[in-house]
């Protein structure tokens, strides 16, 4: 579907993406984590052909941004980070509106339009103006008209973001059935569960390059340990308890706030603190994450 | 609309997919949410021939129209009315609205995203601009025919002409729009067109100008925009008529390219 060799993107002198490679297959949902600024979106906007590479190569659905923009464009979908709906036409026009640009027939999109309505929880506010519309619902929208030449592959650029967690839950749902029935989802994001949740495979970008590619189990595997331990003590800096606790994990992460401490058991590691006499505020026993994974490997946490 | 679409694949750069109607359609649609403007664009033209060519042309009385045939002042203006609305019609359309979706509806983002590219949007755009001004000029040429200041048939050949006026100064308008960083810029435009819409031999033949500053005003292009309306709108029509044709089409077709290249550039990085 999608193969990048060495795709570059600079903005004068600035590299916003540097010589990355990437390969997504029919029917996966590959997703892009990183933090601010790591050239997710440059990215998704080369693949969007909307935004020519300065460098590398760039194949999508077997063919050439640079010369067949138009006719790639006609079998993807795009969700921008920002809701680029158009406030001048109702809900329901800018479905049909936008259908008409792929150059679908009037019978057809409007037949389209009913159906990605229902799909988007919106059929009430069909001829409702956009602007009074909440964040999710333009969310939504924006995803429904996405849908509507009725992609091979679609491209979300952080789809959740701004929206509360039952709102990321009917998205999430709305995704996992058009991966089910076969849509090719690339997306971008800052949150681990998000992409713990739709991803079968992800990149982890930071600073325009690919720091880590795999399975989110395959990352944690690698990158991390089973369990993690989270300490947290009524000190302003940590980094004095670490010292005192480093030969009880693998591997210890000192946070503002607390420390994190990697462990095959967090129970068992918990103890051993108990046992040293150590008396922390709060500790917590938890799966790892790709957050865990992220931090590892840029010694950066995320978000927050 | 398959004439749109013709002119979008005949012209060889930058990228689109022959889809530019979709883009009229679109503004129709919107349009029909907000059709007060078509009001004061449809009016304009008619009460400066009213104030101006009537009532003005009460103290003038008749002129030259040239080759010593006397004609009223109302009729001797007309055209050049019409000329001067095709014009501000097609640059109000071409800056502010364009301005508008431009930077902060941010339209564009959306529409590049589909398989239409800069040159549909530039071809979308101009189509419409030229839909509205074929409006107004129709309006124009019906009222200033029931004022009995048309005298020839030849005037029906008025309305393609103001389409092709509105062209020239669509791809203009959309071309320098794209320029623009805010709303005060737009009076630099105001500045430019002012001093034609006033000396373009609009309201006195070129003639009253001494030799050595004709020129001036021959290289505008309202200049040719008007005189090729009053040729026709007077019935005087000679192969001359074709060199004004001829400047108007280079300069909205180059036009045209042009604002094409520049929204690639801008919204295409
Ligand atoms: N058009 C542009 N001109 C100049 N610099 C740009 C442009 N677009 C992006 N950048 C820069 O490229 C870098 C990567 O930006 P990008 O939007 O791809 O990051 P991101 O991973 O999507 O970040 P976020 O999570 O904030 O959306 C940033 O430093 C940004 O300032
Ligand atoms: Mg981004």
């Amino acid at each position: 579907m999608i193969s990048a060799h060495r795709l570059t993107k600079r903005f004068g002198e600035f590299t916003a993406v540097d010589a990355i490679d990437v390969e997504v297959r029919r029917g996966e949902a590959f997703g892009f984590l990183g933090p601010n600024g790591a050239g997710k979106s440059s990215t998704m906007r080369m693949i969007g052909c909307v935004s020519p590479p300065t460098d590398g190569s760039l194949r999508i659905l077997g063919l050439d941004p640079a010369t067949d923009g138009p006719a790639i464009r006609a079998r993807l979908g795009v969700v921008p980070q920002r809701d680029t709906l158009d406030e001048e036409l109702t809900v329901r026009e800018n479905i049909l509106v936008y259908g008409r640009y792929f150059g679908l027939s009037r019978a057809h999109v409007r037949a389209k339009a009913d159906e990605l309505l229902e799909f988007a929880q919106l059929t009430e506010r069909a001829n409702s103006v956009v602007e009074p519309l909440s964040g999710g619902m333009k969310r939504r929208l924006t995803i429904a008209r996405s849908l509507v030449n009725d992609p091979e592959l679609l491209l979300l650029d952080e789809p959740t973001t701004g929206l509360d967690p039952q709102a990321r839950h009917v998205l999430w749902d709305r995704l996992f059935r058009l991966k089910r029935s076969g849509v090719t989802l690339v997306l971008t994001t800052h949150y681990m569960d998000e992409a713990e949740q739709l991803c079968d495979r992800l990149v982890v970008m930071d600073g325009g390059r690919i720091v880590a590619e795999g399975s989110p189990r395959e990352l944690i595997a690698l990158h991390s340990t089973r369990e993690v331990l989270e300490l947290r003590f009524a000190a302003d800096d940590h980094a004095p308890y670490a010292a005192k606790v480093t030969d009880l994990a693998e591997r210890v992460e000192v946070l503002p706030d607390r420390l994190l401490l990697y462990t095959d058991d967090g129970d068992a590691t918990a103890a051993a603190v108990q046992r040293r006499g150590l008396q922390p505020l709060s500790v917590l026993a938890r799966r790892s994450t790709l957050e865990d994974v992220f931090l590892h490997l840029t010694g950066r946490t995320l978000v927050d | 609309m398959s004439a749109v679409n013709a002119i979008a694949r005949a012209l060889p750069i930058p990228a689109g997919a022959g889809l530019a109607r979709t883009l009229v359609e679109r503004n129709a649609r919107a349009f029909r949410h907000g059709w007060v403007t078509l009001v004061s664009g449809v009016f304009e033209p008619v009460f400066y021939l009213f104030s101006l060519g009537v009532g003005l042309g009460a103290l003038i009385g008749d002129v030259d129209a040239g080759g010593g045939r006397m004609i009223e002042y109302a009729a001797y203006v007309a055209p050049a009315m019409m000329a001067a609305a095709a014009m501000n019609g097609a640059v109000f359309d071409s800056t502010f609205n364009l301005f508008f979706k431009l930077k902060y509806a941010k339209l564009y983002d959306s529409v590049l995203a589909t398989p239409l590219g800069p040159r549909d949007v530039a071809v979308g755009e101009i189509s419409w601009a030229l839909l509205r001004g074929l409006l107004y000029s129709t309006t124009f040429l019906v009222v200033a025919a029931a004022a009995g200041v048309v005298h020839s048939w030849w005037a029906l050949l008025a309305l393609p002409a103001a389409s092709l006026i509105g062209l020239a100064f669509a791809a203009i308008g959309m071309s320098v729009t794209t320029y623009l960083r805010s709303w005060q810029d737009f009076d630099y435009i105001q500045l430019a067109l002012l001093p034609m819409f006033l000396f373009s031999a609009t309201f006195y033949p070129l003639s009253t100008y001494d030799e050595s500053v004709r020129w001036v005003v021959q290289v505008t292009p309202l200049y040719h925009g008007v005189a090729m309306m009053r040729d026709l709108m007077l019935g005087d029509v000679a192969w001359g008529i074709l060199a004004h044709v001829a400047y108007l089409v280079v300069m909205g077709l180059a036009g045209l390219l042009f604002a094409a290249r520049r929204i690639e550039r801008l919204l295409l990085r």
